[in-house]
């Protein structure tokens, strides 16, 4: 069985690129399953999909522990440990990154496993449509799926959308199948367990604890501030003081977060630990003094994150 | 004919819209909102002919839909988890009114402490409703019991609403491949609605669910739900014997996999028992001699098959994805009752409950399971009850304590 993993943040269409694949490799011949795993849907949330194919009927179900095949299509969810990109991770797995970064920054930075490829993201006006590039690339890596099987599949899976969404997704697709030529077929399937191969669970016997420690209650206050939702953020806004009017309660009434603080001079101030890049300041601001930035992008905020 | 990649939920509304429903009530709740949104895309786009109408909640979608089938209509509804409970109160009156429908639930934990994810408390809280109820193990079984359950509830011998169960994620959002029958077939195999004396009108009113003051009515009322209920065990497998001339797919009140020769069961509800199929598949390849039996019917409880199927096993597993709180496993309590004093009962009859709020089941635990049993069945002695529940998961709760404060608190003193 191949046991393929997409790690990227909601929004991206990772859901999608898990489905563009499980069709494709399901043209191609093969049993697949697919689906995509979040809790509450959150944008910008480290999120994770999954497809498996095999040539026999699938019984395994659930979150796949040792994947064959781990694609990233955002770079910053390297440094985030929740994302869990790397788990179940071993020598033979193929890990297929997204990222502007060099190779060698990779190595310093956040050394990649022994079988890494490096794709660029496709261009700005082309990000949305990432888990097109993701599926093309997943499915030249696996090598059992040709171009017009590739393309059949994105057409089955976008037609509802529009023959625009469709074509866009296609030329990204099949660029980041073509890209993946040298490399197609690198994703080995891994061997099964054997029962003999498996340690006893660590199982132990839960004992009855005090009422105020085993019920379900948070008495430490405002707990979210650890969270940095900050780093959900795919957009940045950012407010130009020049522009801004000082209507401050608009921006920090309509911030669903309370991630606009306001100070003395009655001046906004934009909690980046904590703004998730919803961007409802900068389509309420009056005066238009709030901008989107793409993350990543040198800005004036830029050494908070 | 097609065969093709769909979630579970897509998989229910393809039952729906081969059923040929006309009447449809609903009210969104994860997992299960895909279902309604797929039949009133249909609905919308004139592929289906079918009414739908919003409620304000699922004690109302129920009413409606009771009501609606009272008329001898063919309806169907879909919920999950809180809203089910929500709707409790006319699971039960529906049922007693004897009219048929069918309502697929999308199993997630109950509260509290909230959850999305599956397990079985949801729908083993309607155990005991009169409602029939068929548990889905893959998206293709989805599909084939939607269009099983209108047989069911429609048969003359049981004209009981049927709950049709299938887990959330691992099923309602999980793709995996289905054939989809062709209108005809499933028009022979289920034909319009012939409704007989159900015909409530406005016009000609009728009382459903009537008071009977004094024990002995509501007795004889009540016990007869039951023996209805009862009939579905037969009335099932009849129904599946139709549906494999026709469809091919061969279906059974309770799963065998692997079994004949089997001495070392596990026993378990729903899609996580592809799992266990997986396993039994290893330890087969490990020369152990296990086997897996899943009830796809728990209302009525198909106590003769599982009887048979069980009978001169050494030892057996039961895996309840769910907990009856100050009891245990639920299936693992009804397997007792029915197996208790039977000539050839297996000696050792073990608990395990895992799997609770989507926790998952490794395939080394399932390895596991029936280490302990084998080494109980060597021993004579039955394990205690066993929680699914490692070291690493209580270091993490351990973790989200600490962050919560809990930890914190002033304990006797000692902190």
């Amino acid at each position: 069985m191949y046991r393929i993993r997409f790690h990227a943040r909601g929004g991206q269409g990772i859901k999608t690129a898990s489905r563009i694949l499980g069709t494709a490799l399901f043209l191609s011949g093969l049993e697949v399953q697919d689906a995509p795993r979040y809790g509450a849907e959150r944008r910008g949330a480290p999120i994770f999909a999954y497809v498996r194919a095999d040539r026999k009927t699938i019984n395994e179900r659930g979150i796949i522990l040792r994947p064959d095949l781990i694609v990233v299509s955002d770079d910053s969810l390297m440094a985030m440990a929740g994302a869990g990109v790397a788990a179940g991770a071993d020598r033979d797995t193929v890990f297929l990154l997204f990222s502007e970064k060099p190779a060698d920054f990779w190595q310093k930075e956040v050394p990649l496993a022994a079988r890494s490829v490096l794709l660029k993201p496709p261009p700005e006006e082309e990000q949305r449509f990432i888990g097109a590039a993701c599926a093309g690339a997943a499915a030249r890596l696996l090598g059992m799926v040709d171009a017009a099987t590739l393309a059949e599949a994105v057409t089955r899976e976008l037609t509802p959308l529009g023959a625009a969404t469709v074509a866009a997704n296609l030329d990204l697709a099949l660029r980041a199948h073509q890209a993946m030529a040298d490399q197609s077929g690198m994703v080995r399937e891994a061997k099964e367990h054997p029962v003999t191969a498996s340690a006893m669970p660590h199982w132990i016997e839960l004992a009855a604890e005090e009422v105020p420690l085993s019920a379900p209650v948070i008495l430490a206050g405002i707990t979210s501030g650890i969270v940095q939702t900050g780093l959900w953020r795919s957009k940045r806004p950012v407010i130009d003081p020049a522009r801004c009017r000082r209507c401050w309660w608009i921006c920090s009434t309509f911030c669903p977060d309370g991630a606009i603080q306001v100070d003395e001079e009655k001046r906004p101030i934009i909690d980046y630990q904590h703004c998730k890049g919803c961007m409802i300041c900068m389509t309420q601001c009056p005066a238009r003094a709030i901008t989107a930035r793409s993350e990543g992008e040198e800005t004036e905020g830029g050494a908070d994150r | 004919m097609t065969r093709e990649l769909m979630t579970g939920n897509a998989a229910a509304a393809w039952g729906a819209r081969l059923a040929r429903i006309d009447y449809l009530p609903a009210f969104p709740i994860t997992p299960q909102t895909e279902i309604i949104e797929t039949l009133s895309g249909w609905i919308g786009q004139g592929e289906l002919a079918c009414r739908m109408t919003t409620l304000e909640s699922e004690h109302s979608m129920v009413t409606a839909a009771g009501a609606a089938a009272a008329t001898g209509v063919r309806v169907f509804t879909a919920t999950s988890s809180q809203g089910l409970l929500y709707a409790a109160e006319m699971l039960y009156t529906v049922a007693g009114w004897r009219v048929p429908l069918v309502l697929v639930n999308v199993s997630r934990g109950l509260s509290s402490p909230i959850t999305l994810e599956p397990d079985h408390n949801d729908v083993l809280a309607m155990r005991d409703s009169g409602f029939l109820q068929l548990h889905c193990a893959t998206c293709q079984e989805v599909l084939d019991h939607v269009l099983i359950a209108y047989r069911l509830a429609e048969h003359p011998q049981v004209r009981l609403p049927v709950l049709v169960n299938l887990d959330g994620f691992y099923l309602s959002f999980t793709r995996e491949p289905v054939t989809v029958p062709g209108q005809d077939v499933v028009d022979r195999f289920l034909p319009a609605f012939e409704p007989g004396d159900i015909r409530f009108r406005h016009d000609r009113p009728v009382s459903q669910g009537v008071a009977v003051l004094g024990g002995p009515a509501y007795s004889y009322f009540r016990y007869q739900t039951h023996l209805a209920n009862l009939n579905g065990v037969r009335a099932y497998e009849t129904i599946v014997d139709e549906f494999s001339s026709l469809f091919g797919r061969d279906y059974a009140t309770v799963e065998q996999y692997r079994c004949a020769d089997a001495e070392i069961v596990l026993v378990m509800m729903g899609s996580f028992a592809t799992k266990a199929r997986e396993a039994v598949d290893r330890l087969r390849e490990s020369g152990r001699k296990v086997g897996l039996v899943r009830p796809r019917l728990v209302r009525p409880f198909p106590v003769e098959a599982l009887r048979q199927a069980l009978a001169g096993k050494k030892g057996v597993a039961v895996i309840d994805q769910n907990i009856s709180m100050g009891k245990g496993g639920i299936l693992h309590t009804e397997l007792a009752s029915a197996l208790y004093g039977q000539p050839g009962a297996p000696a050792i009859l073990a608990g395990f409950v895992g799997g609770l709020g989507g926790r998952d089941i490794a395939a080394e635990e399932l390895y596991a399971m029936v280490r302990v049993v084998e080494q109980a069945v060597q021993s004579g002695v039955t394990p205690e009850p066993r929680l699914l529940y490692t070291e690493e998961e209580l270091r993490g709760v351990r973790g989200l304590q600490a962050v919560a404060g809990t930890d914190r608190r002033d304990r006797g003193g000692k902190k």
